[in-house]
């Protein structure tokens, strides 16, 4: 029998929640579908005037992509949690913070970069000039990884609570308001005609401090959890 | 070895159990007894580190396994009242994950071999919310095959099973103790395994 290294681990957490995702598709679908329905309402509702409506393109997408993350962040741990493989986690002969970095980024493959990928065709239903498009695509390929593992956090301390969503959401919202206001603040710089770096520099800095502390304080909350 | 002294645990305000010592040596085996809500399960999830004891130190080789943390995990194996498996994947994919995530990587064929022990042959491949009760728990099991920890710990590990399944957790046991493990479990059925004198601990 061989014994599975730290990186082998991580890849068998990924891979594992991948295969779960593509057999319950629903739940994938439920965040994309959210997403794009939400963002097409906008036109719909305010109107066809150009002008507005590039303005707030960027608004839009990034408070969509927000919210539909929230949606998706209850089952991070809750359905491992039932079954009891959670506890098999904790008790993984490898450090549980890289587990949970595993299962971050399985979240975010499923749950984060469906929604990058669907941006630039959203973003054309605002009249988004090509430009502010690459830097939104940018800015949420930096920023939605920050929502996933910042929402696994409230998740983990959530975990088997009734009622758990909403306080997730309260719990976690605050603290993603920074990536919001640098990812739509990089859209804007670029539409007025100013540089987008310092922005997406900063969303980049967060992504590096995000992907340092939150699989270890994750790994904390969830140990509190299970107690 | 696993020594346990002046343990105490409670639940919310309810005092479980306190100054509760006990030692278990290579190929010994305890049973745990005690009435429904006497604290059995949570003795053993105090044994494995989930519950934080009010008082007392649980040793693994003379070292609290509060500090030996993981190097603790890669010596024990842990059966709890849940499976731990998921419907959605076959008796197959589930065992080879549970045995990737206890550090064992684990082919195909080795796999399937356990897996036809416990008496799953013909079903390896069928995803397991399909399966009855007792062998989604025989799912479960089929890591004591696989798994090389020294310290089994399992939680009424005879739920759901049949007269043949029982028998053969049985010759599993002796095996492993004939190896040199030690095993702690809690059931309400009756249970011998041959060769071995059981020990049994009781709280009420």
């Amino acid at each position: 029998m061989k014994k599975s290294s730290m990186l082998g681990l991580l890849v068998l957490v990924i891979r594992r929640d991948l295969v779960l995702a593509m057999r319950r598709r629903a739940d994938v679908l439920t965040t994309l579908i959210f997403f794009v329905m939400v963002v097409s309402l906008f036109p719909l509702g305010v109107g066809p005037e150009m002008n507005m409506l590039r303005k707030m393109a960027a608004g839009v997408l990034w408070v969509a992509a927000l919210l539909s993350s929230m949606l998706s962040l209850g089952r991070l741990f809750s359905a491992d949690y039932l079954d009891g493989t959670l506890e098999q986690m904790m008790l993984a002969p490898q450090s549980l913070s890289m587990l949970v970095l595993g299962k971050m980024t399985a979240h975010w493959m499923v749950s984060g970069l469906p929604l990058v990928l669907m941006a630039p065709v959203l973003g054309l239903q605002f009249d988004m000039p090509v430009q502010a498009l690459g830097v939104l695509i940018i800015g949420l390929l930096l920023g939605t990884p920050i929502l996933s593992m910042v929402g696994a956090i409230g998740a983990a301390l959530t975990l088997g609570l009734r009622g758990g969503g909403v306080l997730l959401s309260l719990l976690v919202l605050p603290l993603c308001i920074p990536v919001l206001i640098f990812g739509t603040g990089a859209v804007e710089a670029v539409s007025t005609g100013l540089s987008a770096v310092s922005h997406l520099s900063l969303l980049g800095a967060l992504l590096v401090l995000a992907l340092v502390f939150t699989p270890w304080v994750t790994a904390q909350a969830l140990r509190i959890s299970m107690e | 070895m696993l020594e346990v002294s002046n343990l105490a645990c409670s639940r919310g305000d309810h005092r479980l159990f306190s100054g509760l010592g006990f030692a278990l040596h290579p190929g010994q085996i305890m049973q745990v007894q005690g009435e429904n809500g006497s604290g059995k399960t949570s003795l053993l999830r105090a044994l494995c580190g989930f519950l934080m004891p009010d008082e007392g130190v649980i040793a693994w080789c003379g070292k609290s396994i509060r500090d030996l943390d993981e190097e603790y995990h890669a010596e024990m194996l842990y059966l709890g009242h849940l499976n731990a498996i998921k419907d959605e994947l076959s008796a197959l994919e589930n065992l080879r994950i549970s045995a990737g995530l206890s550090g064992v990587e684990l082919d195909e064929k080795a796999a399937i071999a356990a897996l036809r022990r416990i008496g799953l042959r013909g079903r390896e491949r069928l995803p397991t919310k399909v399966l009855s009760q007792g062998q989604r728990r025989r799912v479960a099991l089929a890591r004591l095959l696989v798994s090389d920890a020294r310290l089994w710990i399992l939680d009424e590990p005879l739920t759901a099973l049949d007269v043949g399944a029982v028998a053969l957790i049985q010759e599993l046991m002796a095996e492993h103790l004939a190896r040199q493990g030690m095993v702690i479990f809690t059931t309400h059925q009756p249970l011998q395994v041959a060769g071995v004198e059981m020990r049994s601990l009781s709280l009420s």
